[in-house]
């Protein structure tokens, strides 16, 4: 039993084995401190391979995959700018003025894979590597796939499929898994609205 | 049964002479011989064997006898909850079912879509497709809910008269055994419900909110 490298040694590794990977951590602030990496669609099948393969690492279990929609959100912030300003005499002088910035974050949707090795057995404390492959927007919706190289996924990756619309390229067998196949809602949406079908009694007279 | 039968009835009865009609014969052979469906969807579906044990024994009604083919039998416990995807395929199975045929909806979930409801996946009761003769609260109902739920069935076949406008829907040719499947539609099931079977206590259709 080993413990597992930090998020940050993980992507030096990454990094060094797999040339060309862009690799980024998602730092999480929870006390968990469940660190998370970021891969590039281009390389992720590489660094996946790399992972399962590597002889300190051997992460060869994916124990969960998970979809996340982000929704686009938009941030205001108050910035100080220097301007000319005409003042009550006609004079322009410099002022300071403050102004909203507004900035809009595109929304995108995520899956989240969790790694375990059953080989090496890294811990106590066990805890996962966490890879996150995210999409270019929220109608651009394709990520490569890691069933290949995990087949476990394979009917997880489904399932993000079948409730996010999450496109997992390269999935051997990429099927709507729990709704059935003529339904074209993505219900774990979070801009999902479900068909009306509630009644109201009407009143008596 | 008019009420000075009953009171000619209850005289011979006091002088040893039994007497009865053929409905009362018939609606008694019925009551306590209902055969349920061997037919569960969740976790009530557990309280409905317990109630077929020993400790709560449904044999004492008659209805020990689970069938497994909807063909041979004449109750269907709807237990549990009715995904839209499990949704046609209950209204298929009450339709092969043979009249006379009942349905008891057994739980939140079967009568409402219970805790469920707002799920993208889940039938807000199944007595939008098929008709209820008994609905029991409860998540789970105990066993004993179950038993009172079968009674309660019992006795409204012991009081379905045989002529007449209300005879039950086995001896009126009009009233359909087979009701309307729903399909698997692009955002859920279609129809949302069948207008034919949804009613209030008036009788009328009932609305979908929009």
């Amino acid at each position: 039993m080993s413990a597992l490298p930090t998020a940050e040694d993980l992507k030096a590794q990454i990094e060094a084995g797999v040339p060309g990977a862009a690799v980024s951590v998602i730092p999480n602030g929870s006390p968990s401190a469940q660190h998370s990496l970021l891969l590039d669609h281009a390389h992720a099948l590489a660094v996946a391979l790399f992972l399962r393969d590597h002889p300190d690492l051997r992460l060869d279990f994916c124990s969960l995959v998970t979809g996340v929609d982000w929704l686009d959100t938009e941030t205001t912030e108050k910035v100080k700018v220097k301007k000319m300003v005409a003042g009550p005499d006609g004079v322009e002088t410099e002022q300071e003025v403050e102004e909203t910035r507004k900035t809009k974050i595109p929304g995108y949707l995520e899956a989240v894979y969790h790694l375990f090795s059953m080989e090496k057995k890294h811990g106590p404390p066990a805890m996962p590597v966490v890879l996150r492959l995210r999409t270019a927007n929220r109608t651009e919706t394709h990520v490569p796939s890691l069933t290949p190289v995990w087949r476990s996924c394979e009917f997880q990756e489904r399932e993000a499929f079948d409730l996010y619309g999450i496109v997992f390229d390269g999935h051997p067998d990429l099927r709507r898994i729990l709704m059935w196949d003529g339904f074209q809602d993505f219900p774990m949406r979070k801009d999902y609205v479900p068909p009306a079908d509630d009644i109201l009694m009407e009143a008596r007279p | 049964m008019a009420d000075d039968l009953k009171d000619l009835k209850l005289e011979l009865s006091k002088n040893g002479i039994f007497t009865t009609t053929l409905e009362e014969l018939y609606n008694w052979g019925r009551k306590n011989s209902v055969w349920p469906l061997t037919f569960g969807l969740a976790c009530c579906a557990i309280e409905m064997i317990a109630t077929t044990m020993a400790r709560y024994d449904l044999a004492r009604f008659g209805a020990e006898v689970f069938r497994p083919s909807p063909r041979q039998a004449d109750l269907i416990i709807v237990s549990g909850t009715v995904t839209k995807k499990m949704a046609p395929q209950v209204v298929r199975l009450y339709n092969q079912m043979p009249e006379p045929k009942y349905v008891i909806a057994m739980g939140a979930c079967a009568i409402s879509g219970g805790p469920f409801r707002d799920g993208y996946n889940v039938l807000k009761g199944i007595d939008r497709y098929i008709p209820v003769d008994v609905h029991i609260p409860g998540c789970p109902p105990r066993p004993e809910a179950l038993i009172h739920a079968f009674m309660t069935l019992q006795k409204k076949i012991e009081e379905q008269a045989l002529r007449g406008e209300s005879r039950p829907r086995h001896l009126n040719a009009d009233l359909p055994s087979e009701f309307p499947v729903p399909a698997f539609g692009a955002h859920g099931l279609e129809p949302a419900q069948n207008d034919e079977v949804f009613l209030n206590e008036t009788g009328n259709p009932l609305r979908i909110l929009q």
